[in-house]
């Protein structure tokens, strides 16, 4: 087995070669060989207990208008769900916003806003909407 | 010195999506470390909630290197890691990340020969005041009073006196952080990684599922337990105290908000008579005395 940052011959996960290549820090591909024995490594990538934006039965939804741009929300995320987009606010802010694919509904984000741009909404209510 | 939040590193080294409980603490921590250590951070990591974190097979929750090691060995692991790395002309920060049980109770020789030899690592202790992963046992860092799943009716013991354990180590570094001041901590931490020795960070870290709180609340929950003076933030370097902010403003207890505050938002204190209240103040007291005692001796009060 060797770490192969040229075209894998084979990947150790079936059908999942884009998991390296998510992953920050590491982009290169674990290939095992003919003869290899198999060792468990795992590799950093988002999603190691799955699409966790299931676990929420609050969302939290950013209101642009409200964002400061101050960071805290973003600092404070236990998941890193948040993202800042540079300069998207309706004036010239840094805004946040969130990646619900992953976000955990904890609401950290919104009791550490300052200016409660942040608003803990119930999942119900995007039911119809998903 | 002011604290940028900008002009810290962007880079995740903490996985969206990994096995954390929502509102974690000690992904809130992992992700000070990596902000302040970043590459150059390895971590030792015996049993606890961490391990499962960052440990599944096939995506890793972190993107720190690892070694996940046995409980009782975590500190005597990180010393043979540090002395690899220094003989191989290395300067990678080796750090142990261990729960309270990990140190406090099952850590604690490895930890303490680790000191006695001076050993070069950071040892933190990220204490969420009982064994959370196995389910909310009472360790010796469990504050008295509180309620686990082997104290029902509340604690009987007191919250050992770590920090000031391994400080009469005479070790080069030892403060206490917690996980609602991000700057104190990563300051601490760089300051850490600066020096040579053994150095160690006793890290608070509120756990909504053990000490069952609304886990949107993990950050203020933090907040309020040094506002109430009930976690103090302070360093010993080399010898000397001090008291850092908003501690050091603390001193007075009148300064200090009630007690009261941080205990009724925790279902784990519900049950607490006026005896155990007073009980966890007389302590609180006492930890404020020591160190007031300390200050005074070294003629900065
Ligand atoms: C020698 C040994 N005893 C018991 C266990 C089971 N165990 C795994 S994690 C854990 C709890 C660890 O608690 P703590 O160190 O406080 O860390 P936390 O889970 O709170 O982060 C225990 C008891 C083990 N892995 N090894
Ligand atoms: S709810 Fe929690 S996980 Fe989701 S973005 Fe806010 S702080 Fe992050
Ligand atoms: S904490 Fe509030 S104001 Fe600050 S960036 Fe986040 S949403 Fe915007
Ligand atoms: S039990 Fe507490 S410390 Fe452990 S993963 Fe859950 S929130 Fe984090």
């Amino acid at each position: 087995m060797r770490l192969s940052s040229r075209k894998p011959r084979k990947s150790l996960l079936p059908g999942d070669t884009a998991l390296a290549d998510s992953s920050p820090s590491r982009k290169d591909e674990l290939v095992v060989e003919p003869g290899d024995h198999f060792y468990p490594l795992s590799i950093a990538a988002p999603g190691s207990m799955g699409r966790t934006g299931s676990w929420r039965i609050q969302r939290p939804v950013v209101d642009a208008e409200k964002c400061i741009g101050c960071y805290l929300c973003w600092l404070y995320c236990p998941d890193n769900t948040i993202i800042m987009r540079e300069k998207a606010g309706p004036r010239g802010q840094d805004v946040a916003s969130i990646d619900y694919e992953y976000c955990k509904g904890c609401g950290i984000c919104a009791n550490v806003c300052p200016v409660n741009a942040i608003e803990m909404v119930d999942e119900s209510k995007f039911i119809s909407q998903s | 010195m002011a604290f940028n939040i900008k002009a810290l590193p962007k880079k995740n080294y903490i996985m969206p999506g990994n096995a954390a409980c929502p509102g974690c603490p000690e992904n809130i921590g992992l992700k000070f470390v990596s902000m302040a250590l970043g590459e150059k951070a390895t971590l030792v990591v015996p049993a606890g909630c961490t391990s499962v974190i960052q440990g599944l097979w096939p995506r890793q929750g972190t993107s720190m290197p690892v070694l996940n090691i046995v409980f009782a060995a975590a500190a005597s692991a990180a010393s043979g890691l540090s002395r690899a790395l220094r003989i191989r002309g290395k300067d990678d920060i080796v750090v142990v990340w261990a729960g309270d049980g990990g140190t406090a109770d099952i850590g604690l020789q490895a930890l303490s020969g680790a000191a006695e030899r001076g050993e070069d690592f950071i040892y933190i202790c990220v204490d969420n005041e009982a064994y959370m992963n196995t389910g909310i046992q009472r360790s010796s860092l469990t504050p008295h009073g509180a309620w686990t799943t082997t104290t029902h009716r509340g604690n009987p013991g007191r919250k050992k006196p770590l920090p000031q354990i391994v400080a009469a180590h005479r070790v080069p570094y030892v403060a206490t952080a917690s996980i609602g001041y991000p700057w104190d901590f990563i300051s601490k931490l760089k300051k850490a990684a600066s020096i040579k020795g053994f150095k160690y960070i006793h890290l608070h870290a509120p756990c909504p599922v053990g000490w069952r709180f609304d886990p949107g609340l993990t950050v203020k929950i933090a907040q309020l337990a040094v506002e109430t003076g009930a976690w103090i933030l302070y360093e010993h370097e080399n010898g000397k105290l001090k008291l850092n902010p908003p501690s050091n403003k603390l001193v007075d207890p009148s300064k200090r908000k009630p007690l009261e505050e941080y205990i009724k938002l925790q279902g784990r204190f519900r049950h607490l008579t006026d005896r155990d209240l007073e009980e966890l103040k007389k302590e609180i007291e006492e930890n404020w005395r020591e160190i007031t005692a300390i200050l005074r001796a070294q003629g900065d009060l």
